[in-house]
């Protein structure tokens, strides 16, 4: 067993196995603080399931999970979001039958158990906040509209601006411009560029022009091991890297 | 500014306004006491549709059990109405004088410990709320901590509710058996029985279901209740928002199952006695038809289908006894076929931007009559 490190999120040895299949096989993967990483990999590579386990979603078979040095496996979902774990889904998942208000308000780390909830007052400081963060989205004029009658790309911008009201130490983003425009694409690249700053994130992405733009350090998964691991150029200039992606 | 929501609340006072005045001022007006007693059982049911509102119609949580905390509710009132009418003397001809005729027809000789606190009327009250909310707190924690929900839940409160029937029938001696705990007659030595009594807990029965409706509104406005709606949408998000679900879940079923059990009171109170016959699969059922048809997101629309229903069953019943259940059949289907947001979805979705619209029409002719070449100023 490793002793303690400065890493902000440290997973070692983890696997994890679906009815005898290894989707995560002996995985070590480290995030530093403040640090963006992007995981790349082919279909079936096991990225999804990596943030499922670091969020709680999926439980470990086997490995250790830790944040801020305290070991999270095993905890509920709850528990790791508010330890400063936040998660953005593949697609968008908002409160469709709330209000762009009413979606960001509920997503204030504050007021969280069921008395806190139902004596909540909506105050100048909440007011102001939800309003902070709507402009970031892009979504400052739609803040009385219902959720479900945004446009896709408003959705995925209003799932990341829930995520940025939580202020996790860490956020996990699985495909953030999947199904958008390309003027969307480069508002969210913008967008990712501002959120990242105080905070670390891994960003799961498919679209390689986007991860150009945003990488800092990228990790190619395949077969639920890491395959390579390095700043982008040297990931591409990686011969198994290739194989990978371009080998069948 | 903040437009569907404030429209939304006005519209849900108006109704408010008109179901106090339907209740409190018409209904006695128009009815002799025998019609507004059969309203007022009526009634009772609408406390059962209130808490059917929040927990199946904000919440997602469909139980098909809610006859069990009506019956919890009424048979708490009842413990303590059927020891006040087993007085020493009431009862000097049985063998054992002073506890229920149905102990005694049974050969118990002795009052069982659990029915010795309801000799309180003060343990009693507390207890037609407490009970029930206990039992459902049970039930949930068990259920949705290990996050069961669904069908299979609504099959569990189901199974929950022909438990309770069996136990309650094969118990007679301690519960009074399928003929449910009769001849009720004082509550501290006030005649619950004439008229004049009838009048006074019907409009007790209106004053407490306007309360519990106030209270269920207080619940949707708050934040609790946005959190509520989030779930039914999207259970897994709320969980990755940082709040316990399960928590929030346990609450609103013993909420509604609290409110429910106030009505189950009630009805014990208005109609004299209680039964199993009101906490089995079928009323249960029953009261969750009353919730769809008044429309399952509005409180005043789960009160008035509660009304409605029943009403229909009365008259209906009293021309055509055997085809009642199949008309009620008929009716559920329909309604989720036709209005899937019952009456209340009726009158928010059709009547009411018809009759804006209506309104605006009228009153832009009018404008433009009298401002003829001046175009209206956009905004």
């Amino acid at each position: 067993m490793n002793n303690n490190t400065d890493f902000l999120l440290a997973l070692e040895n983890v696997s994890v196995s679906f009815d005898g299949f290894k989707a995560v096989n002996e995985l070590n993967l480290y995030i530093d603080k403040g640090e963006l990483r992007v995981i790349i990999g082919p279909n079936g590579a096991g990225k999804t399931t990596v943030l499922d386990l670091i969020c709680g979603r999926t439980r470990v078979s086997e490995g250790s999970i830790k944040f801020k040095n305290q070991e999270i496996t095993g905890y509920k979902e709850q528990k790791i979001v508010q330890l400063g774990i936040g998660r953005k889904f593949q697609t968008p998942t908002i409160y469709q039958d709330l209000t762009v208000f009413e979606n960001l308000e509920l997503s204030l780390p504050r007021g969280r158990n069921v008395v806190g909830a139902l004596f909540w007052s909506r105050t100048d400081e909440i007011a102001r906040r939800v309003t902070e963060v709507a402009e970031m989205i892009f979504l400052h004029d739609d803040l009385d509209r219902l959720a479900e009658t945004l446009s896709h790309g408003q959705k995925q911008w209003l799932e990341i601006g829930m995520l940025l009201i939580q202020d996790p130490e860490l956020l996990m983003l699985d495909e953030p411009v999947a199904g958008m425009s390309v003027s969307e694409r480069a508002k969210t690249a913008e967008l990712l560029n501002e959120i990242i700053k105080n905070r670390s994130v891994i960003v799961i992405e498919h679209d390689m022009k986007f991860v150009e733009s945003i990488a800092h350090r990228v990790t190619v998964l395949h077969q639920g091991k890491v395959l390579a691991e390095g700043d982008m150029q040297s990931v591409q200039a990686n011969p198994r890297v290739k194989e990978v992606y371009l080998g069948h | 500014m903040s437009g569907i929501r404030t429209d939304s609340r006005t519209l849900e006072l108006i109704g408010f306004a008109l179901v106090a005045a339907l209740i409190l001022v018409v209904l006695p007006l128009a009815l002799d006491i025998f019609r507004l007693n059969l309203v007022g059982k009526y009634l009772t049911y609408s406390f059962v549709a209130v808490g059917l509102v929040l927990c199946w119609g904000h919440t997602g949580i469909l139980s098909l059990g809610q006859g069990v905390f009506f019956g919890l509710g009424g048979y708490c009132m009842a413990a303590f109405l059927k020891l006040e009418a087993s007085s020493a003397a009431n009862t000097k001809i049985q063998s054992t004088p002073g506890i229920p005729d149905f102990m005694d027809w049974n050969q118990i000789t002795e009052l069982p410990f659990f029915w010795v606190p309801f000799k309180s009327l003060s343990f009693s009250l507390i207890a037609v709320v407490v009970v029930p909310a206990i039992a459902a707190f049970i039930l949930g924690a068990a259920m949705f901590k290990r996050r069961v929900g669904g069908v299979y839940f609504a099959i569990i409160t189901q199974a929950l509710a022909a438990v309770l029937t069996i136990l309650i029938i094969g118990q007679q001696g301690y519960t009074g058996g399928i003929n449910g705990i009769t001849d009720l007659r004082t509550l501290l030595g006030w005649d619950i029985r004439p008229d004049s009594a009838k009048y006074i807990l019907y409009f007790v029965c209106c004053v407490l279901l306007l309360g519990t409706m106030f209270l269920a509104r207080f619940v949707i406005a708050s934040k609790l209740g946005r959190i509520l709606v989030a779930i039914r949408d999207q259970e897994e998000r709320v969980r990755f928002s940082g709040y316990d679900v399960a928590n929030f879940k346990i609450f609103v079923f013993c909420l509604a199952s609290a409110i429910a059990a106030l009505g189950g009171a009630m009805f014990t109170l208005q109609v004299g006695f209680m039964s199993p016959s009101f906490v089995g699969i079928v009323p249960s059922i029953e009261m969750v038809i009353f919730c769809a048809v008044g429309g399952r997101h509005s409180l005043v629309g789960a009160v008035i289908g509660a009304l409605v229903v029943n009403w229909g069953k009365t008259l209906f019943s009293e021309s055509f006894p055997e085809l009642w259940l199949f008309a009620m059949g008929g009716l559920f289907i329909g309604v989720v076929l036709a209005f899937p947001r019952g009456l209340a979805g009726l009158v928010t979705d059709q009547i009411v931007p018809r009759l804006t619209r209506l309104a605006a029409s009228r009153l832009g002719s009018s404008n433009s009559r009298h401002a003829e070449p001046s175009p209206a100023p956009a905004e």
